[in-house]
């Protein structure tokens, strides 16, 4: 049976990890490269690295700090950041990136999520959603760095990009992000049950009590978190043993 | 030395996989030469893509003749990863149908979802159960997991193909064995202990 996975999320910000509340106040948190082997000591499921200024500072992704990072990274690995063209990909794929994670330029350029689905493959296309609840109930969905309103519903933004071509959904919900006050489980169950493509939940895990939620109460396929593991005691492995205890398959 | 050639034929994550190797003590070389390949002690054929693209990119190479001839007439051993094992099939239906390197008895088809198992792409860690007994699993557990990344998958006409299965969407064929010839549909270059202690039972071969 597949397992589910938890997934740390490491935010770069120039040469250095930061982690922020509600996508804003960012603190610096450390160095990347350390971080990296120690999730890879650990043997965590998977990591997810977004370089969160890429966009709004029009780079291109950081094709050599990928490079390092993916040498000593031997398990699977997803990059987002400023990622706009069929190039940016390839090179990326080439020096280790298991995944690639779009959002603003999957909003942009819609059409650019089919050519690179069709070119690389589905499974390596994940589309990034950050999205926020509205005053008036609704969700909204959100580009660079949350700092774009784009007036799209993000269920049926999902699944256009489902039709488009991509292989996963990461779900991030704005409001929760660095919060630790557990996901958005509304957002999260009306984007998985809308989709057939697996959705990682994001934002607002503090507990593993949270994570169990988004699994089980929002049909999340994977949870991913970053302050959990940076500002509390809590690990992943600890998470896999209580979703374990709770019956919950994970690999352990 | 064990020289293994990792086969470039436009189709990603090379780096991974020649970081891998190099972790299992082989000495990875990347490369799409014919020298190169005749030198190698072992190869391995990665690859991330469609199927025709994948096709594609290696007849216009000329891989597909070096490599078979390499595989079938002189027989080292080769291990397929992903895209590289599907494509050692006769047929494969990703991006059109496209014919394969046919050294198997086998075809290439899209995951069909079931209702307990809807999520298409196959995305994460799941199970592999050894189905008969192979050198590539020598000392690793049956029902270990394993990271896979796919929404295609081998279909053997020759039951004796089968190295392992995993259970999703029924049941598929998660890795196979015929002679010198190996391939698994997961990512044993980020399968972490497990995948390592495969690849050094391939180099090891």
């Amino acid at each position: 049976m597949i397992k589910a996975r938890v997934m740390p999320t490491l935010l770069v910000k120039g040469f250095g990890l930061v982690k922020g509340v509600r996508f804003d106040s960012w603190r610096p948190i450390g160095s990347i490269m350390q971080a990296v082997k120690v999730y890879n000591m650990r043997e965590v499921d998977e990591l997810v690295l977004l370089d969160i200024r890429a966009t709004d500072d029009s780079r291109m992704p950081d094709f050599s700090l990928i490079d390092d990072i993916a040498d000593e990274c031997f398990m699977p690995l997803t990059v987002g950041g400023g990622i706009r063209s069929i190039d940016d990909v390839r090179k990326l794929l080439q020096v280790g990136a298991d995944k690639i994670a779009i959002n603003t330029a999957a909003v942009e350029t819609p059409g650019l999520v089919s050519v690179l689905s069709e070119k690389f493959g589905a499974q390596c296309i994940v589309i990034s959603i950050d999205a926020k609840k509205l005053a008036n109930g609704k969700y909204e969905v959100f580009t660079h760095s949350a700092t774009k309103p784009t007036g799209l519903d993000p269920v049926s933004f999902a699944q256009q990009m489902e039709r488009n071509g991509a292989g996963e959904i990461l779900l991030t919900s704005i409001d929760r992000d660095g919060t630790m006050l557990g996901y958005d489980l509304e957002l999260i169950q009306m984007v998985s049950q809308a989709v057939s493509i697996p959705v990682i939940a994001s934002g607002g895990a503090g507990n593993y009590q949270h994570m169990e939620a988004a699994l089980t109460e929002a049909n999340a396929t994977a949870v991913a978190a970053s302050s959990i593991f940076q500002f509390t005691q809590q690990t992943p492995i600890e998470a896999k043993r209580y979703l374990s205890d709770h019956g919950i398959k994970v690999r352990i | 030395m064990k020289k293994v050639v990792i086969i470039d034929y436009g189709m990603g994550n090379l780096d991974s996989v020649r970081r891998a190797i190099e972790e299992c003590g082989g000495t990875p070389i990347i490369s799409c030469e014919k020298q190169e390949i005749n030198q190698a002690s072992h190869i391995v054929l990665p690859g991330v893509g469609s199927f025709a693209d994948g096709m594609r990119n290696i007849c216009q190479r000329g891989l597909d003749e070096w490599l078979t001839e390499r595989a079938l007439q002189q027989g080292i051993p080769l291990l397929g990863i992903c895209l590289g094992m599907q494509l050692m099939a006769q047929k494969g239906l990703e991006g059109g149908e496209t014919t394969g390197l046919a050294w198997l008895d086998a075809k290439v088809e899209k995951l069909q979802a079931t209702s307990a198992e809807k999520r298409i792409p196959h995305i994460g860690w799941n199970e592999v159960h050894v189905s008969v007994s192979s050198p590539l699993f020598k000392g690793i557990d049956s029902g270990k997991d394993f990271y896979f990344v796919h929404s295609y998958h081998l279909v053997a006409r020759d039951p004796d193909l089968a190295a392992a299965t995993t259970p999703y969407c029924g049941q598929f064929i998660s890795a196979i064995a015929k002679d010198n010839l190996f391939g698994v549909q997961f990512h044993p270059e980020k399968s972490q202990k497990v995948g390592f202690k495969l690849l050094r039972n391939f180099i090891s071969l």
